[in-house]
């Protein structure tokens, strides 16, 4: 149990610092040097070019032999300071990240618990019942073989185009102002269901066809064959399997994360809907290295936070651990 | 039936795997829905009325640009051919997708028999490098790095997918290697002093080919899902179409406000073909290769 812990962790701290070193690279591929891209624009006399070229160099970190810099880099990031947006300045990045990270929260926690639960209900379905699962698994197999964004076009077209009952961008609308009142929150959640369903209904499917599979195998393995001819009920042995199934599918949570989190850049996109990822683009689009790192960094944090917490629940549910847990306690 | 076409026959069933393969509807199914695809990809641009850059004709409104006999596929808001972009972009993808997924096969496939054959230290050497690259969100690594590429060609893409995709593979080629490198084969190998390379790739590697050919499958499917992904977000091949950049001009100039949705929804319907039947022949490989699960 404890060496289970400490390899998570080290995995953990091993993924934020080559995300970490990643962020340190990637500004660096870029052929001459980010400053001198900068101020290929600036127009005004030689010594102001001088003293903002200094004043640039600085702030990048780019000062000293590149071990220094990445030592610099580290520092900086341990403090908590991500540096300011160059395009939105002189806001500081952290604060920019945070008021997006909202919105990627309160899209993908729902959306991902409630297909958890529905696809796996759905798929220990499928996994006992031939006729269901003629019937259900090729729809699920369309569901996980459409990419996130076209799948998102398509309940845009539908539900926003054609019925016209949700809108199909923004968080919210322009005229309104972010308050905590009736008003608000009835917009905020018309906007906000598009995308949330759209993640809800795509994700279902991998969970579905884990547990299927799961159910399969158990439902032929001895336990099973023993409760079935000692005339045990369908429901109960159904029931077994299906708890049998269910851990598996809370370690592929953690595998499942990073796919599910990509695909909620490509759905904001196409929803126009704030987040991490659609802010790391725009990062990208206008070259905003500062708010781009620390866009990517908070996504690799969320996803490690979101693994650390499945780490503990599993800690929980499974009954192996548990009592060894216990044990070790005494 | 003639005496050659039984005796082919013949053949075909001593070679059971084969034979299950050409009987099984779905494996069947997802054959034929594949190559179709594959096929358009491949001959579809001959088959194409306009050029890519050519424009057809008033396209405004929508109605005007709605599938027709002479385009198939519709056109764009500013008069262009769909089925061109379609099929030429589907070209693109599916290049990507295809190299991308040999290079993160083979990547994946030598991390796992080293780490799964080696053990100890090693093996928790490159499987925490494997799942320290599996937790990444893909995508995000993907738009880290390709934003800062200035070029980026066919090559570029496949190679920059390929990179961060390997992880599945590995991870099943170890735990099939654990199952194996046990076998009395591999130890008989061993005791003859044969190459570690040998070891590897002719003892344990040959004896699961089929399942690296599902796990092949796979990355394909992963591999094409991170391209197309990567082109709608704009970072696809600076050159050329793609499906995912086509999809994305769509939306951009809001060809789903307009009416416009053959433009949107026509060329993803592509991407779902080719996905859909890739699931289907991989189902139906899994009953082969795991007699359990047959339907006798």
């Amino acid at each position: 149990m404890k060496k289970y812990f400490t390899k998570k962790l080290i995995i953990y701290f091993l993924t934020f610092f080559v995300a970490v070193t990643l962020n340190w690279i990637a500004p660096r591929l870029i052929p001459g040097n980010p400053v001198d891209t900068m101020l290929a624009t600036y127009t005004g006399p030689a010594e102001g070019r001088a003293i903002l070229e200094r004043q640039l160099m600085v702030t990048f970190g780019l000062e000293g032999n590149l071990f220094e810099q990445y030592i610099t880099f580290w520092r900086q990031i341990l403090q908590g300071d991500l540096g300011q947006s160059i395009t939105m300045y002189p806001r500081q990045v952290i604060n920019i990240v945070r008021n997006n990270i909202i919105y990627d929260i309160v899209v993908l926690f729902p959306a991902i618990i409630l297909s958890w639960i529905v696809g796996n209900k759905i798929g220990a379905k499928a996994g006992d019942d031939k006729k269901t699962d003629k019937f259900i698994m090729p729809v699920i197999y369309a569901l996980i073989s459409s990419p996130y964004f076209w799948f998102a076009i398509i309940v845009v077209y539908i539900f926003s185009f054609r019925l016209g009952l949700f809108p199909s961008a923004q968080a919210y609308s322009g005229g309104v102002r972010p308050a905590l009142t009736l008003d608000f929150i009835l917009v905020f959640l018309r906007h906000w269901f598009l995308p949330f369903f759209t993640m809800f209904l795509i994700t279902l499917g991998q969970w579905a066809i884990g547990m299927r599979n799961m159910v399969i195998y158990e439902v032929k393995a001895n336990y099973a064959n023993y409760l079935k001819v000692s005339g045990a009920r369908d429901k109960l042995i159904r029931r077994y399997a299906f708890r049998n199934g269910v851990l598996p599918q809370v370690t592929g949570f953690a595998i499942q994360l990073g796919q599910v989190v990509s695909g909620a850049i490509l759905v904001q996109e196409v929803f126009n809907y704030p987040g991490l990822g659609r802010l790391m683009l725009e990062a990208v689009q206008r070259q905003d290295f500062f708010l781009l790192q620390g866009a990517f960094l908070a996504l690799i944090l969320m996803v490690l936070f979101a693994n650390f917490v499945v780490d503990i629940i599993y800690m929980f549910i499974d009954p192996r651990i548990r009592v060894s847990y216990s044990e070790e306690g005494k | 039936m003639t005496a050659k076409a039984k005796r082919i026959f013949q053949k075909i069933k001593s070679n059971e795997n084969l034979y299950f393969v050409i009987t099984n509807k779905k494996i069947l199914f997802g054959i034929s829905l594949f190559s179709a695809v594959c096929l358009f990809a491949i001959i579809g641009p001959y088959f194409a009325n306009y050029g890519i850059g050519e424009y057809v004709g008033i396209s405004a409104p929508a109605s005007l640009a709605a599938p027709s006999v002479d385009n198939p596929f519709g056109l764009t808001m500013n008069g262009y051919d769909v089925y061109a972009r379609t099929t030429y972009g589907l070209r693109s993808t599916i290049q990507v997708g295809f190299i991308g997924s040999i290079l993160a096969s083979t990547i994946g496939i030598i991390i796992g028999l080293i780490a799964g054959y080696k053990g100890g230290m090693v093996d928790e050497i490159l499987m925490g490098l494997t799942n320290v690259v599996l937790t990444f969100p893909q995508l995000a690594i993907l738009i880290v790095i390709a934003g800062f590429l200035p070029y980026r060609g066919i090559s570029h893409m496949a190679v920059l997918v390929g990179l961060v995709i390997w992880p599945w593979t590995a991870r099943a080629v170890r735990s099939q290697t654990l199952s194996l490198k046990n076998e009395e084969h591999v130890n008989l190998s061993k005791i003859t002093s044969n190459s570690i390379f040998s070891i590897l790739f002719e003892d344990i590697a040959a004896n699961m080919l089929s399942y690296i050919f599902m796990v092949f499958i796979q990355q394909f499917l992963g591999t094409i899902m991170a391209t197309v992904g990567l082109e709608f977000l704009g970072l696809g091949p600076t050159r050329g179409v793609s499906l995912g950049m086509v999809m994305r001009n769509a939306l951009q100039e809001g060809a789903l406000y307009l009416d416009y949705w053959w433009w949107a929804i026509i060329p993803g319907l592509f991407i779902l073909l080719l996905l859909f039947s890739l699931y289907f022949i991989n189902t139906g490989l899994d009953k082969i290769f795991n007699p359990e699960l047959r339907e006798m």
